[in-house]
């Protein structure tokens, strides 16, 4: 790697270690990011928040180099990863994300799943990367017992914290959550939210959460962010988002149809 | 609204193009991830066994029957004038040359080529292949090369299998049902065989293997939107690999009648 930490740390406290600036992306003339904006501090967990199909996703995935943006810089740790395949891939190694529905790899039990990015991109051997991995399920509470089970067989929730495991097993600098607990019952939900709070307090990692659950929001985020057609209006610290003064934000939080954000239902809204 | 039919024909061309070179650069892509470290012993082996080995009773019992029945039609047509003896030929002949790589690579399509796209393209619609990319590994390497090498390699060897088989069947049916004499057949049998003969089927079926492979591939990690389009997927991946089965026979065996 070119740039040493002590280079990294010497930059300055206030370089952000994430940072999307002008963010556009449209798909067959639909614009979906809208010249979106938005950093994240070294240890920071912000929360982006957000109706259904505003770009939440396709905001992590321009992140991780999995769509192309169509104009706008992505940096981490300000270097520009956008249009740099190496860097980007560089930078992969120090990101963990954990997907909506954990998208555990079938065809490989659990162990190896958590495993995964130990072996693949860190080339540790096998038998050292179980133990680890089995350490990893520890951590969000799975015993030895579930490692050698395959994902078809596990329960929602279960996927869920393997799919945790699995992003923090390499103790990854940054970590990504999509929606972390969708699908879950109340009180899984309110497990994994506690889980992820003390996993990345643990690694002290940079944390960019997408969801709309907004219990989740409160608890995860030191800051939230609220993304409304394509870019960001909103954002402050987790506690002041009672008063935001924003009438989008205040229709969110109260999860009421009325309000400034109108949804396609029905046609209604455009009708 | 009303279209202009020299627009229809216009859209239909690009898109064509458009799907043949797109088609062609995720060819290149993952093949030149073939060569290129680091390899996946453990993913290649298992491919090879999955295509290898658990199509072998599809691809033997294809070449028993194919040779039965060929001995069967040859007899129909040969006897009318009295030449009979030249069954043994026809058979090894038809079935190395032609029908034990085209049917075995039939087989192989429905077989390899389904599963692939629908694994595939389970992968890409539950975010599996976005996953990997996320583990720092390319996909392409990961998931498109070992199967592409076990197709290539592989499908020979199944051939060979299918060729033995198929030969067999057709001395099957002229020893116990037409009368010859099993010495004479199988004298007759490898007379007039060649080393090219069988050369030019094994030529093919790694042909096969590589488009089948890529084809299984290629449809399942371009699978969008949920299991409607793994399905669709799988069917395309099916046809083509099928259809380009019996376009590729016909190319090789034209490059081989030249010589």
């Amino acid at each position: 790697m070119s740039v040493s930490a002590n280079d990294r740390a010497g930059r300055g406290a206030n370089q952000p270690k994430i940072a999307l600036r002008g963010l556009c992306k449209r798909f067959a003339g639909q614009v979906v990011l809208d010249g979106l904006d938005l950093e994240v501090g070294t240890g920071e967990s912000v929360v982006v928040i957000g109706c259904s199909g505003v770009g939440k996703s396709v905001m992590l995935k321009c992140l991780l180099g999995l769509l192309r943006p169509d104009a706008g810089s992505v940096t981490i740790d300000g270097e520009e990863l956008a249009d740099n395949r190496a860097a980007r891939e560089a930078a992969m190694r120090r990101i963990g994300m954990l997907f909506q529905n954990a998208a555990l790899f079938d065809s490989l039990p659990v162990w190896e799943n958590v495993a995964f990015g130990l072996i693949q991109a860190h080339g540790m051997p096998r038998r050292e990367a179980r133990g680890i991995a089995i350490e990893t399920l520890a951590q969000v509470g799975l015993g030895e017992d579930s490692a050698d089970l395959y994902p078809a067989a596990l329960s929602g929730g279960m996927r869920k914290r393997v799919g945790l495991a699995r992003a923090i097993a390499t103790r990854p600098e940054i970590i990504l959550f999509d929606e972390p607990t969708t699908g879950l019952d109340p009180i899984m939900a309110d497990v994994i939210n506690d889980l992820i709070v003390a996993c990345t307090r643990e690694l002290g990692a940079t944390a960019l959460t997408i969801t709309h659950d907004m219990r989740s929001a409160r608890k995860i985020a030191d800051r939230i962010a609220m993304i409304h057609d394509g870019a960001i209006i909103w954002q402050g610290p987790a506690n002041e988002i009672d008063g935001s003064g924003s009438a989008h934000v205040e229709q969110f939080i109260n999860g009421r149809a009325e309000g400034p954000i109108r949804l396609p239902v029905a046609g209604a809204a455009y009708g | 609204m009303k279209s202009n039919p020299l627009q229809a024909i216009g859209h239909g061309v690009l898109a064509l193009f458009g799907a043949i070179g797109r088609l062609a650069l995720f060819a290149i892509e993952a093949t030149s991830h073939c060569a290129r470290p680091p390899f996946y012993p453990r993913l290649l082996l298992r491919q090879m066994i999955e295509i290898g080995f658990y199509s072998l009773p599809v691809v033997g019992l294809t070449g028993l029957f194919a040779g039965m029945v060929l001995a069967l039609q040859s007899y129909t047509g040969f006897s009318r004038f009295s030449a009979e003896s030249t069954i043994p030929t026809v058979v090894v002949l038809s079935i190395t040359r032609e029908l034990g790589p085209v049917l075995a690579g039939l087989m192989v399509a429905g077989r390899v080529g389904a599963a692939m796209a629908a694994e595939i393209g389970t992968m890409r619609v539950t975010e599996q292949i976005d996953a990997l990319t996320t583990l720092s590994t390319n996909p392409h390497k990961y998931l498109i090369a070992p199967r592409l090498v076990a197709g290539f390699l592989m499908l020979p060897f199944l051939v060979l299998v299918a060729d033995i088989i198929g030969v067999f069947g057709g001395y099957l049916v002229s020893i116990y049902k037409l009368g010859f004499n099993p010495e004479a057949y199988i004298n007759n049998t490898f007379e007039y065989l060649e080393a090219m003969d069988v050369g030019s089927g094994l030529v093919k079926a790694a042909v096969f293997g590589y488009l089948i492979a890529l084809m299984g591939c290629y449809h399942g990690f371009h699978s969008k939107g949920g299991a409607q389009g793994v399905g669709k997927a799988t069917t395309n991946a099916v046809v083509t690999g099928a259809i380009l089965v019996l376009i590729f026979n016909y190319v090789i065996t034209e490059a081989f009648f030249a010589q």
